[in-house]
């Protein structure tokens, strides 16, 4: 690249006058800021994992693996997002069908709904739960009858993981569906496909990027979830401790190293879904969405 | 996020399945989401009104609120102000590593919150990489409220960007042009021309920062240090009356918790709407 090109305004394009452009040393400044920023803010800590994790050499990160509850920890967390997001797959499949594909009262109701979970405490997520299932919750005494454990048990962490992560795969969907209307559909059943026939020939494969990432965002988020478990949960090492309840124990009992080496496992996932972001909005489905 | 089509669509119910999706949809949301969630008032509603305000007015519970009101308002005006920087930036100049740096924004949202919590812990110790410099001058940055502020900082920093970016990109450059053909310098074509016209996405950013932030528990509890009336937070004081089985003391937190969620939602909402109504204005 050219030296002088390497700090362009986009306005110093010959079409647009230089009026509407900032002198040089206000761009440079305000391009200054928003690398400072994001560095002290997001790369600092993203290479603090790392940094931590292998403080001591390799093999001492790998050696942090080479345990029974860490090795449940990441069992428990892989078992519970193959629960979830499936669950949560269907789900935002069949909003954002409904909210994009039809016209009804109280959609934008129903749409402010889905993003309710997103709203509340992932604390209160958790807690929900126990007031329903716990000892002293409305259905406490009939799980008890039943011989049925939910909250301080597995069932518990995936009711709580899949509340907190309802959102991400229909508020993925939902806008691409509506951007792209439908005409295409209509198309489809004009020529005489039936309605399945119709979804997974042309709607899906329309919004296939949008739901790859939506299941990968949702599947990270799911691995990540951290307070609504911890508090139905229990955390109880080696039975109902995942990635991240491990993470807070170790970290708590000064076992520095493998907890970062924990995280740094869950880092790369978070690295993975913004590079697979990226790469997602550039191949793109036919348009842009935000957030 | 976002929002309902109201534009009148010719056959509105030619495609087949409207009763199967939203049937299962609405049946799944009420189930996971809605039941559980009015169990909380529910179960709130037992308690007398005197029960209740005793335990949300205790001065403990109020030390939490203004902790977590207060400092998560911090952290998500920062982020407005940054955040209105580096969606510039990102959206109007080109620089290097401008690709990496967009990739990043997100990151809070994709990293777990107990793993921003222990590595933000670890930078802003008085031995940590940032920590030492600010504890030289004085400023405690681990186990404070500045800590809090780090942690609540960093988990708004997608929602002022992202809400920013494209607005900014449709801004039609027709009207900075028009106001520099009048001769209004650049400052004055950004605060009255450019400034307007994102407001209102300036202020759903924020407006999410701010709800993100008074419900955020994994990354704060570790920079913290948790000390009542000090650096307890709202969702914090809900683990522990739980812990202590004091189910009716979490409850009451919980409900008030829930309605402050709930409002800012609702701002959102109406933030939003008047976010489109002024793109639609401008097309």
């Amino acid at each position: 690249m050219h030296p002088s090109k390497t700090f362009r305004s986009r306005n110093d394009s010959p079409r647009t006058p230089a009026a509407t452009a900032e002198s040089p040393a206000v761009r440079l400044t305000l391009i200054a800021v928003t690398m400072a920023f994001l560095s002290l803010f997001l790369f600092l800590p993203l290479i603090t994992v790392f940094h931590e994790a292998f403080r001591h050499g390799v093999e001492v990160y790998l050696a942090s693996f080479d345990d029974r509850h860490v090795r449940h920890a990441i069992r428990l967390t892989l078992l519970t997002a193959a629960i979830c997001v499936p669950l949560n797959l269907i789900f935002g499949v069949a909003a954002a069908w409904a909210v994009t594909k039809f016209d009804f009262r109280g959609k934008s109701l129903f749409v402010t709904l889905i993003d309710l979970p997103f709203a509340v405490s992932p604390v209160i997520a958790g807690f929900v739960f126990i007031i329903i299932f716990g000892a002293h919750g409305y259905l406490g005494p009939l799980m008890e009858r039943w011989d049925v454990q939910i909250v301080f048990a597995f069932p518990g962490i995936v009711l709580a993981t899949t509340f907190g992560t309802v959102p991400f795969i229909a508020r993925e969907l939902i806008p691409l569906m509506q951007a792209q209307g439908r005409d295409e559909e209509f198309a489809a059943m004009t020529l005489g496909a039936s309605g399945w026939r119709t979804f997974f020939k042309v709607t899906l494969p329309n919004v296939k990027w949008g739901l790859f990432y939506g299941i990968i965002l949702c599947n990270a988020r799911a691995m990540g979830e951290f307070g609504g478990v911890e508090v139905v949960s229990g955390n109880i090492s080696g039975k109902t401790s995942t990635m991240t309840l491990h993470i807070q124990t170790l970290y708590f009992s000064f076992a520095t190293v493998p907890a970062f080496a924990m995280a740094s496992v869950l880092a790369m996932l978070a690295l993975v879904t913004l590079v697979l972001k990226k790469r997602y909005r550039m191949v793109g489905d036919k348009k842009r969405i935000n957030l | 996020m976002i929002s309902g089509n109201k534009r009148a669509q010719p056959n509105r119910r030619i495609l087949p399945g409207f009763g199967l999706s939203m049937g299962f949809a609405v049946t799944y949301l009420g189930l996971l989401v809605l039941i559980p969630l009015a169990g909380v008032f529910i179960r709130a509603s037992g308690m007398t009104w005197q029960e209740f305000w005793t335990v949300v007015t205790s001065p403990q519970v109020v030390a939490t609120y203004k902790i977590t009101f207060g400092v998560s308002l911090a952290a998500a005006a920062t982020n407005a102000v940054f955040g209105l920087i580096v969606a510039w930036s990102l959206v109007r100049y080109t620089f290097p590593g401008k690709r990496v740096l967009d990739a990043i924004v997100d990151l809070p949202f994709a990293l777990p919150t107990a793993v921003a919590g222990i590595a933000l812990t670890a930078i802003y110790a008085e031995t940590g990489i940032m920590g030492r410099w600010f504890y030289a001058l004085g400023i405690e940055t681990a186990f404070s409220r500045v800590g809090i502020y780090i942690a609540l900082t960093f988990i708004g920093i997608p929602f002022v960007v992202r809400s920013l970016q494209p607005v900014l990109e449709d801004l039609d450059p027709e009207f900075e042009e028009a106001a520099a053909s009048l001769g209004a310098s650049r400052l004055r074509a950004f605060t009255h021309v450019i400034l307007p016209g994102l407001l209102p996405a300036l202020l759903t950013g924020f407006a999410l920062a701010y709800a993100r932030a008074i419900g955020e528990y994994g990354s704060v509890i570790f920079i913290s240090g948790n000390m009542p009336f000090e650096t307890e937070i709202s969702p914090l004081i809900i683990v522990k009356f739980l812990e202590q089985f004091q189910i009716a003391q979490a409850t009451a937190v919980a409900a008030v918790m829930l309605v402050a969620s709930f409002v800012l939602l609702l701002g959102v909402n109406i933030l939003q709407r008047w976010t489109e109504s002024i793109g639609r204005a401008r097309t």
